[in-house]
Formats: C-alpha cells, sequence, structure tokens
C-alpha cells in the first residue's frame, strides 16, 4: 500500500482555544449514527459552535476570517475521552491536514496518525506566539516541518520547535502511517505466536 | 529481573518489533459493538482481506440500543440500520454475536466478564475507550479507533508502542457510604484528566486487595479519564472466583492450568515501577464532579471552587466549567437541585450497585422533580435483579426500571437529558453534551449517591440521608 510521504503541511492556520477538548466536543454522539464515515466533516464541533452562537460570541469554525484553515491549533490533552475515531475522522473531512497543540490523549493521537494527520505538540508560549501572528493576519501561511520539527510562518519572525515521537514521525515521513500493511506482512508470525500461548493456540 | 504484569504480558504477545519502533502486539481477545465495528468491517472487505480469528471477537450491541421500546424495527432508522449492520458483518464472519434476543446482551465491558471471556494475563481490545474495565480481571486492555479494529480483525494484532506504569496504592479501609467510584474520582482528582497519559495505572495496596471483582472494574473503567489508556489489577483469589463456573471460564484441568498461569502473571515483588503513588482510603469522602472534566471534583462536603483560587492551568477550564453548569463558584455540593437521576453504565451498572442501593431505598419514593431510571448493565445483570426482587424496589421508589444498553451515559440512544437539565449519575463522563443535550449538566458519584440525590432532589450526602455511619 503506497501513501503520501508526509514531510510537510503548509496552509492557513485557526485556533480553538481550551484545555481537555474531549472527542465528544470534536464530534457529538448523535453524528456517530452512521455505517460509514462520509459526510462526518460538516458536524466538527458542532455543538460547540452552537454553545458560543447561544452566548453570542463566535466559534473559530464559524469565524470567517480562518475559512479554510488546514491547521488546527489548541490546548493541552486535546481529543481527550472517546476513543471513536470518527474525531479525527471528521477533522481530517472537515479539511485539517496537522494538528498542533501542548499535548494530546493517546488514542486520539493514534487514530490521527493511523489517519495521516500529524498532532505536534508545541509549548504554551509558542502556540501563543503563533496564534497571535494568525489573529493579526489570519492568511498568514504556517509550515510544519517534519525534518526540522519546526514550524514556520511566511512571516520570517516566527520558528518554534515541536515535538512528535520518533514512531509517528517515521512511518508519517516514509508514507507509512497506515500500520495495516506492516501488520499483514507480519501474519506467518502472528499465526506462530497464537500457536505459542495456551490461551489461544487451538486444543 | 522482576517484572510488572505489563512487562510478562507485553512480552508473551509481541509478535515483532514493527520498522517504527512500536509492538505489533498479539490480541487475544477483541471485543466489538455498533458504533465502531461497521467502517472497519468494510475497511476489511475493501482490502480484500478477512476476519482472521472468528472465534477471537465477540460482539454485542449497547450504544444505540432503546431501553425502552426495545422491539425491532427501532424506531430511530439509523440505530436500527447499525444494529442490522452488525448482526450481518456477524453472521458473514462467523464472530460470536450477544445479540439482543439471546439473553446475554448488554454493555459490551460487562458482557465480557460476566460471560468469562475476559481473564487474566490476555490481552484485549476494542473500540471503546472503556475497555480499561477489563483490565480489573490483570488483563491488558485498551481501547482502540476503528482503522484499529480493522488491524485486529484482519491480522489479531495491532501496533501500539509500550506504556511506562504507574504504581498506585490505595491503603486503609474506606469509610461506610465510600465507595470504588468516590476512589477513582478521588485519584484523578489528585492526578489530573492528562496525569496517566503515556502510562499504564497498576492499582493496588490493602484497599484493592479487599475490593470485589466488580468494584476492581468500576476503577479499572474510569483509568482512560485520568488519561492512562491501560488500568489494571494484579489477579488473585477475587479474581479467580469470579470467573469460576462461567461460560467462557476454562473446565476441569484447564482450569488448574489456567489458575497456575493466572498467578504467574501477577507483578513480582520487587516489581520496579516509572512512578509510584499513595492515597490513604481513610481520607476519601463521597465525591461528585462540579465541571466538565472528570477531574473537576469535590467532597460532599466542599463548596464549588473560585477559579482564581486554583492553579493557573486550571482557571480557564474551572472558568469555563462554571459558565456551562450554571453553578457559581462557592456554591456547596449539597443542596445543588437535579432534574433527572441516572443508574447505570460501565461503571456502575452492575449487579452490585444495584444491590447496594436497593438495599438502602426500599420503602423510600424518588422525588417528584425527578425523573429517575435504573438501567442494568447486561441482560444478565437485569434477570438476576429481578429474580431477586430488585426491579420491584426501584419500581416502587419510583425508578423506570429499562432494558440493558449503555443508556443516558453518552446519548446515542432515545435516554437523553433535555435543554440544560441536570443529572446525577452514575457513568463516567462529564463532558459538555455527553449526555445528550448541548447544554445538559452531569455531576458523576457512586450510586447511592445518585439514589441519595434522586430521593431528594437534590445533591445530598447518603451517609445522612440512608443513615449510614
Amino acid at each position: 500500500m503506497s501513501l503520501e510521504k508526509i514531510t510537510q503541511v503548509t496552509g492557513r492556520g485557526v485556533f480553538v482555544p481550551g484545555d481537555d477538548i474531549d472527542t465528544d466536543r470534536i464530534i457529538p454522539a448523535r453524528f456517530m449514527k452512521c455505517v460509514t464515515f462520509d459526510g462526518l466533516g460538516e458536524f466538527a464541533f458542532a455543538d460547540a459552535k452552537l454553545a458560543e452562537k447561544a452566548a453570542g460570541r463566535l466559534h473559530a469554525l464559524d469565524d470567517s476570517r480562518f475559512d479554510g484553515a488546514t491547521i488546527l491549533i489548541s490546548g493541552s490533552n486535546f481529543g481527550c475521552g472517546s476513543s471513536r475515531e470518527h474525531a479525527p475522522q471528521a477533522l481530517y473531512r472537515y479539511g485539517f491536514r496537522a494538528i498542533i497543540a501542548e499535548s494530546f490523549a493517546e488514542i486520539f493521537f493514534g487514530n490521527s496518525t493511523t489517519l495521516g494527520i500529524p498532532c505536534v505538540k508545541m509549548s504554551k508560549e509558542d502556540i501563543a506566539d503563533l496564534v497571535a501572528l494568525i489573529e493579526k493576519t489570519p492568511s498568514i501561511q504556517v509550515t510544519l516541518d517534519l525534518t526540522e520539527s519546526k514550524v514556520t510562518t511566511d512571516d520570517v519572525d516566527f520558528s518554534a520547535e515541536f515535538s512528535l515521537p520518533g514512531h509517528a514521525r517515521e512511518p508519517l515521513m516514509n508514507g507509512r502511517w497506515d500500520s495495516i500493511a506492516d501488520l499483514v506482512d507480519g501474519l506467518e508470525d502472528v499465526k506462530a505466536r497464537v500457536a505459542a500461548i495456551p490461551y489461544l493456540a487451538t486444543k | 529481573m522482576a517484572k510488572t504484569l505489563l512487562d510478562k504480558v507485553w512480552e508473551e504477545h509481541t509478535v515483532r518489533t514493527l520498522p517504527d519502533g512500536r509492538t505489533q502486539l498479539l490480541i487475544g481477545t477483541h471485543l466489538i459493538h455498533e458504533v465502531t465495528s461497521p467502517q472497519a468491517f468494510g475497511m476489511v472487505r475493501d482490502l480484500g482481506l478477512k476476519v482472521l480469528y472468528p472465534n477471537r471477537t465477540f460482539a454485542t450491541v449497547d450504544h444505540i440500543v432503546p431501553t425502552d421500546q426495545r422491539a425491532e424495527p427501532f424506531s430511530d432508522p439509523l440505530a436500527d440500520a447499525m444494529v442490522k449492520e452488525l448482526r450481518k458483518n456477524c453472521a458473514e464472519t462467523g464472530v460470536t454475536f450477544f445479540d439482543l434476543p439471546s439473553g446475554n446482551q448488554g454493555i459490551v465491558h460487562i458482557v465480557g466478564p460476566e460471560q468469562g471471556i475476559t481473564q487474566p494475563g490476555t490481552t484485549i481490545a476494542c473500540g471503546d475507550s472503556h475497555t480499561s474495565t477489563h483490565g480489573a480481571f490483570g488483563a491488558i486492555a485498551f481501547g482502540i479507533g476503528t482503522s484499529q479494529v480493522r488491524d485486529v480483525l484482519a491480522t489479531q494484532t495491532m501496533a501500539i508502542g509500550k506504556p511506562k506504569v504507574r504504581r498506585i496504592n490505595v491503603d486503609g479501609k474506606l469509610s461506610p457510604g465510600v465507595y470504588s467510584k468516590d476512589v477513582i474520582l478521588h485519584i484523578i482528582r489528585h492526578l489530573g484528566v492528562n496525569g496517566g497519559i503515556g502510562y499504564a495505572y497498576e492499582y493496588g495496596g490493602s484497599t484493592f486487595d479487599n475490593f470485589t471483582q466488580e468494584e476492581r472494574m468500576t476503577v479499572c473503567n474510569m483509568s482512560i479519564e485520568g488519561g492512562a489508556r491501560v488500568g489494571y489489577v494484579n489477579p488473585d483469589e477475587t479474581t479467580f472466583e469470579y470467573l469460576r463456573c462461567r461460560p467462557y471460564a476454562p473446565k476441569g484441568a484447564d482450569w488448574d492450568a489456567a489458575v497456575a498461569r493466572w498467578r504467574a502473571v501477577a507483578s513480582d515483588k520487587d516489581a520496579v515501577y516509572d512512578d509510584i503513588v499513595h492515597f490513604k482510603a481513610e481520607e476519601i469522602l463521597p465525591t461528585v464532579t462540579w465541571g466538565i472534566t472528570p477531574a473537576q471534583a469535590i467532597f460532599i462536603d466542599e463548596k464549588i471552587p473560585n477559579p482564581s483560587d486554583l492553579p493557573e492551568k486550571d482557571r480557564d477550564t474551572a472558568a469555563e466549567a462554571i459558565e456551562h453548569m450554571k453553578l457559581p463558584a462557592g456554591t456547596p455540593a449539597v443542596g445543588i437541585k437535579i432534574d433527572v437521576a441516572f443508574l447505570g453504565s460501565c461503571t456502575n451498572g452492575r449487579l452490585s450497585d444495584l444491590q447496594e442501593v436497593a438495599k438502602h431505598i426500599r420503602g423510600r419514593k424518588v422525588a417528584s422533580s425527578v425523573k429517575a431510571i435504573v438501567v442494568p448493565g447486561s441482560q444478565g445483570v437485569a434477570s438476576i435483579a429481578e429474580k431477586m426482587g430488585l426491579a420491584e424496589i426501584f419500581r416502587e421508589a419510583g425508578f423506570e426500571w429499562r432494558g440493558a444498553g449503555c443508556s443516558m451515559c453518552l446519548g446515542m440512544n432515545p435516554d437523553k437529558l433535555v435543554g440544560d437539565q441536570l443529572c446525577a449519575s452514575s457513568s463516567n463522563r462529564n463532558f459538555k453534551g455527553r449526555q445528550g443535550s448541548p447544554t445538559g449538566r452531569t455531576m458523576l458519584m457512586s450510586p447511592l449517591m445518585v439514589a441519595a440525590a434522586a430521593l431528594t432532589g437534590e445533591i445530598s450526602d447518603a451517609r445522612k440521608i440512608f443513615g449510614i455511619s
């Protein structure tokens, strides 16, 4: 299976503020009544958008200044809670191709990597600086460079390091981020292991 | 070298190391349900693969099933389609399905243990984050996404990095009226909702040694709410006694051999941990959440904190919580009016939960302002509870007695909050909108605290309401 080699993501950014943004928030459960992931994009942050509207505010994803953003920026523990892959599927289908946050929940991180969405960690201070630039000039182009582990903008003043564990970086850069091909390669070893474990071995 | 249970189970189930450094880990037992599996079966088909070991996957239906009108077709055509899809996928691939007419349907994390499918020393994966529940048996169990459900169906393995292990000791005796739910809420309150990222939590100490198997499940269930994908307790006699004679438990000579293996899989006495924390059981009081994350919790005699009194990192989320909950800082937990009481879920929908509440509510009545529902975690639990007369006690007290499912834990079936109703809930998540209404409000607590709130119409100290001392 040949997949795109993801070494760089460039696009406009949008900041969804808050820590502990859970996957129920990213895609409310009622939209999971489906047997395919198609069409989930339009429901990303559906209730959060409504809540902001009701409070007389504008959710970042409803703010036309950030239309067309492909890089999502948020706080710590992004994607916590439910293991629903519907969350990164919805974000991908909405158009996001990378996420920058202070930290990520583990299951969400794995699900996103499997879809080819780099989830990179950056310090709170660097995120604040980047967000300030985007607020000032929403059209600014943000680039994540996986080779250099750096986020830069086409405003030359900004450059910040991010962290991305090697077990995600390498598969993304080598076009092996969906692990199914590697797993299938190991099937003979799988069968041998099954035969060696008492509770799995066929009697 | 001394090893933890995680080390031993990981080693036995490692197929190989993948090029990216992660482990290709054999998943001994795969549990599936209707929400996160249909796309996975589709992907397996699209790739021209097949279900490799259909005898190692077990299915049930829980998230979308109505708990009142259970005749098919369901009134919600989408829900109906999902059940039919799972039924078709299981029939085509030979996967065992604890279907609605089977008498064994229920929440996947309740069905696995009660069938004896959940066993010590095994690896268990399911497309549901509360799979950590099964760790109560000394299994390494975790939630996965749909692409990984595909991986497990097609290869019985998945790619995953080995976590570190944090040992969490709780020692001493819980005071009367304090439950395992209070223990896990207390742990999360102190370690945070992200404190467990990168860790498996190994729970131990005398409090856990004395817990029943079901109490251990309640704690392991909510490991993920503390950020830990895996939570486990070393297996012991309590575990073995729970499993003995269950339908899928080994029998005869196989049983003795299995118990010997299960004993050996426990962490060695001198195992080395990446981190160790201690809690004292005596210091834990009945706990309720007041906000929008499970770490936003207080003892029943405390007040909702002022964000400015909290550590800087917690202030923004606290302010957001206060806005959502419509409960100002300084509000005492006791006396907060509730609209709905929900007793059930994979956290607290087991027989012992229902027994404990039934014991105390006999002859009492739910407040007229409260809608109270009891949802047994499985048809098995429901059937025993009905035979024991528990259902009757609940009905007489004014609770609705429902059919098994996830119900009001997650808002994917007809059981939902309406508007900004406030629910005293025995479930596991108080996220904004979690219970089906975007403006709905959830306070998490033990089953008996839910009952106390149901009877009084407001958050109450169950120890006072029921004369527990």
